[in-house]
Parts: C-alpha cells; sequence; structure tokens
C-alpha cells in the first residue's frame, strides 16, 4: 500500500511524481485473480465493517428491514452559512429514506447505516443544505455515501465537483442516482461518482455497466418492494432505488476487499456486470 | 418603453393568466386520461411562502383542493421537488405519511401515485402528481418516459403563468391606470363579431370625446 503522508515529510517528495526506485513501495494490497468473479469480489461478505450512509429524508431506524441505524443527524446552514450537523431525532419525513436504507440492508446485512438528513427545512435552502450535509458526509470519512438527489443550479456545481473529487481521493465511494429525465443536473455526471439509472429486471443483483456514459450503471429500480415510514412495504419505481442496490454492492465488495480505491471498485463492478460477463 | 408599446405589452399581459392556467388544467386533464389515472394535479412552487400549492387538478379533489397550500419539502411532492427526482409508489397497503392531507380533505385514500418534478433549465417550478393508475400491469421505464414529457409540457405552461402574474403584478403596481386601459383592451379583444365591432366603435368614439376635451 502506498504511504501514508506523514511518514514521508510533504517537502522531500517530488510533487505528484514517483522516484527512481520507490515503485517497490507502491505494492498493490489487492490480489487480483485472472478472472475476477461474483464469487471473488463479493462472495460471502455480509457488508461486515463498512458503513454507508444515506443522504435522504432520514431514516426510520425502527423498520425491521432497517434493523437500526448506527447514527442518524440532520444538516443545515447556519447564520454565518455555517454547516450545522445535529443528532436527528425527526425520523423519515418522507419515506424514501427509509426505503434506501432497506434497500441496502438487504444486500449487506452487516454493513453499518448512518442517516444524514438533507430533507424539511424547506424547498429555498434545499440546495445550501444538501451540500452541508454532502461536505459533513465526506468529512466523516464515510466508505460508501448513497444519494438519491441532484441540483439543477450551475452555480452549486463547482462545489459539488470539489466534494466529490475529494471524496473520491480519499476512498470514500459516492453512489449517485442518473437523473430520470434529459436535464443538467449534479453530481450523477460527475466522474469521481459512481451514476446509476434503472433497469427493470427483478434480480436486485442484476446490473449492468452502461458503455455510453455519463449514467455508468443500472440496477434494479422498477417495481421494488421496499420499506416505507409507519411500519410500510411498499412497490416503488425510480433511480432513487436503484442507486441503493448498487451502494449494497459496493458494500459487499469492500466488505470483502476494504483496501479497494473507488478506482478499484468501479472497475470490480465493470467486471461483474452482467454484460460484459462476469455475472458468475 | 413608448407609450404604445406598453400599451400594447400591457394589453398582451391581461387575461392571459386565464389561457394559462387552462392550459394547466388540460395537461392534467390528458395526464389522467393518458394513465387511466383517478386523479391528477399540478403543484406550484411559491418560492417566496416555501410552499407548494395546488394549481390545476383533474378528478378527485378537483372541488376542494385547488389553492390549499402546504410546506414545500414535506411529503412525496417535497421529496420530488428538492431531489429533482421523479417517484413512483404503488401497492399502499398501509397508511404512510403522504397520503394523509390529501385523504383528510377528499376522504379518498390513493393507493399509489407518480410524482415528477416540473424543471425549467436552472429552476425548479413545481410537483406533477399521477393518482392511482389502475393496477393492469406492472410499471415499466416506457410509462416514466411518457410522465417526463408530461412534465415538461407542465413545466412551460407553469412558467408561462408564473411570467403572467408577474407581469400582472408590475401593472398593478405601476399605478399609472395602465392596467385598467389594457383590461379594457382585452375585454373587448375578446368579444366576437357585432359585440367587438360595436366595441371598438365605442372606444372610437371615448377617444375621440377625450382628444376634443384636451384639445380643449
Amino acid at each position: 500500500m502506498a504511504q501514508p503522508e506523514e511518514s514521508a515529510p510533504r517537502e522531500l517528495r517530488p510533487a505528484w511524481s514517483l522516484p527512481a526506485g520507490a515503485a517497490e513501495g507502491l505494492a498493490v494490497p489487492v490480489e487480483w485473480p485472472g478472472e475476477v468473479t461474483r464469487e471473488w469480489a463479493w462472495g460471502g461478505s455480509t457488508g461486515k465493517g463498512v458503513t454507508v450512509c444515506i443522504l435522504d429524508s432520514g431514516v426510520d431506524e425502527a423498520h425491521p428491514l432497517v434493523n437500526g441505524v448506527q447514527r442518524s443527524v440532520v444538516a443545515s446552514v447556519g447564520p454565518n452559512d455555517e454547516v450545522l450537523v445535529e443528532d436527528d431525532t425527526e425520523g423519515d419525513l418522507c419515506g424514501h429514506g427509509t426505503a434506501c436504507a432497506g434497500i441496502v440492508r438487504s444486500l449487506a446485512p452487516d454493513c453499518e447505516l448512518v442517516s444524514v438528513r438533507v430533507l424539511g427545512a424547506g424547498f429555498t435552502g434545499s440546495g445550501g443544505v444538501l451540500l452541508a450535509g454532502l461536505r459533513w458526509a465526506v468529512e466523516q470519512s464515510f466508505d460508501i455515501i448513497n444519494m438519491s438527489l441532484s441540483t439543477t443550479k450551475k452555480q452549486f456545481a463547482g462545489i459539488l465537483h470539489e466534494l466529490t473529487d475529494r471524496a473520491y481521493f480519499q476512498r470514500t465511494v459516492l453512489v449517485a442516482s442518473a437523473h430520470n429525465m434529459p436535464v443538467e443536473s449534479y453530481p450523477w455526471r460527475f466522474s469521481s461518482v459512481i451514476s446509476v439509472g434503472s433497469h427493470e429486471e427483478a434480480d436486485p443483483l442484476a446490473f449492468y455497466y452502461n458503455p455510453d456514459p455519463p449514467v455508468e450503471f443500472f440496477a434494479r429500480g422498477v417495481d421494488v418492494e421496499v420499506a416505507w415510514t409507519g411500519n410500510a412495504r411498499i412497490r416503488c419505481t425510480g433511480n432513487s432505488f436503484a442507486t441503493p442496490h448498487m451502494s449494497g454492492l459496493c458494500a459487499l465488495v469492500l466488505g470483502k476487499h476494504p483496501e479497494l480505491t473507488p478506482f478499484q471498485l468501479k472497475s470490480v463492478l465493470y467486471l461483474t456486470s452482467a454484460n460484459v460477463g462476469g455475472a458468475k | 418603453m413608448s407609450e404604445d408599446l406598453k400599451a400594447a405589452v400591457a394589453a398582451g399581459v391581461v387575461g392571459s393568466e386565464e389561457s394559462f392556467r387552462t392550459l394547466l388544467q388540460s395537461v392534467v386533464e390528458v395526464a389522467r386520461a393518458i394513465f387511466g389515472a383517478k386523479a391528477s394535479s399540478i403543484f406550484l412552487l411559491d418560492e417566496e411562502a416555501d410552499e407548494l400549492v395546488f394549481e390545476a387538478i383533474a378528478g378527485f379533489g378537483a372541488d376542494t383542493l385547488l389553492g390549499k397550500r402546504f410546506p414545500s419539502s414535506t411529503g412525496i411532492a417535497g421529496w420530488v421537488l428538492v431531489t429533482r427526482q421523479p417517484l413512483v409508489i404503488e401497492d399502499v397497503t398501509e397508511d404512510p405519511r403522504f397520503a394523509k392531507d390529501f385523504a383528510e380533505e377528499t376522504g379518498y385514500v390513493p393507493k399509489g401515485l407518480m410524482a415528477v418534478p416540473l424543471l425549467n433549465e436552472e429552476r425548479t417550478l413545481g410537483v406533477l402528481e399521477v393518482l392511482d393508475r389502475p393496477q393492469r400491469s406492472q410499471f415499466s421505464l416506457v410509462e416514466m418516459d411518457l410522465l417526463g414529457l408530461f412534465a415538461n409540457q407542465a413545466a412551460i405552461a407553469l412558467d408561462l403563468l408564473q411570467r403572467a402574474r408577474r407581469a400582472e403584478r408590475v401593472l398593478a403596481e405601476s399605478g399609472d391606470g395602465a392596467e385598467v386601459v389594457a383590461r379594457l383592451a382585452a375585454t373587448v379583444d375578446s368579444l366576437e363579431d357585432e359585440r367587438r365591432a360595436a366595441g371598438l366603435k365605442l372606444l372610437a368614439a371615448v377617444e375621440e370625446v377625450l382628444r376634443r376635451d384636451e384639445g380643449g
């Protein structure tokens, strides 16, 4: 594994380059097999040790399909534009966050779930709250952040880009819903995130790589039975339900191969996609 | 802006709200008919109040819900508005929170709904909902695309309605009487054949009298 920065003083290192003879220090910890199969990628994994953050409407942690949440917080923006994050006791204001949490849990039963609520403070400030919640989640270095939200405001694109790149380089995998409609929105269009659209099949483990991006993967998103507020179970359709399927899969892979960088994880997903021949 | 141009713009604005409301209403009527749904509605985002307002309704609730308001970021419509993501929910067997407002007003509890954001370039204008389409077949992505097409149309109609309202407000606040003149011109313009001709004749006579007095 690459040495952590603190063990190599920055001033002694050529910026962003590899000095002669240092290549040996760049050992990649993962032993890659000749053929990457699903068995290799996540066989036996339950997502244990992986934390998945649900950036959404809150999560009803008492729902049997969710089966507990490690922590629930609500994000807001203070009077001086500071990010405020407090413990959240409101639960789920809509039902959607609970649905996403339940889907992740169904695939990765032993992962840790954290809810960051970015909904409920009105529409007007919602762009700022989305940024605040995402910034906090990235700072916590969660393994995976599941987000079904996007913004059409170009003024937020730059900051979102910066945040998603930061997540990518620190090994936080951001899984974002592609838009169902032909509009420009962010952050799902950024290449540093895993963007997800829907297919119509019923298999929760069926997913496809899209060779014609910006949407990179298609996962189950049509007629999915999900958890909802009030201990309900309902059937839903939308890319926002395909997204937690990919987050759950990421949790399984990282549970077994925690050393993977987002780039490597994306490569594993590519190689195990149904249309790439890795669905074994 | 010249006085003539101002009068022309004012004449164009007055009465246009009614046309755009009719357009909006036709969008919900068609959406309801195409999907065979029990009801369809358009919510307008009132940015100043940070609330969603029932702006057009076809089917259940048409008599009672028009103009009703609720906070902009709660419930299904609020989620769709804030996330800008469409959502389809079916087969509701219990009573999740989303149905309660609607049910309390109408006594009708929807078992499912489709909700899609109304987007116009960078702006989010509102939400289109279609309630209880028949459960004949599994929902498909083709229907999601169809819903998106309706949403585009509804967003354009909503944008026009908002522009018309803004222009009316500006006109009313200008305080120079242009609104009265514009309303009169629009009224005459909306008359048919003989009545229109008579109206124009009357206005011409009024103008002549006013000019005569002015010339004094």
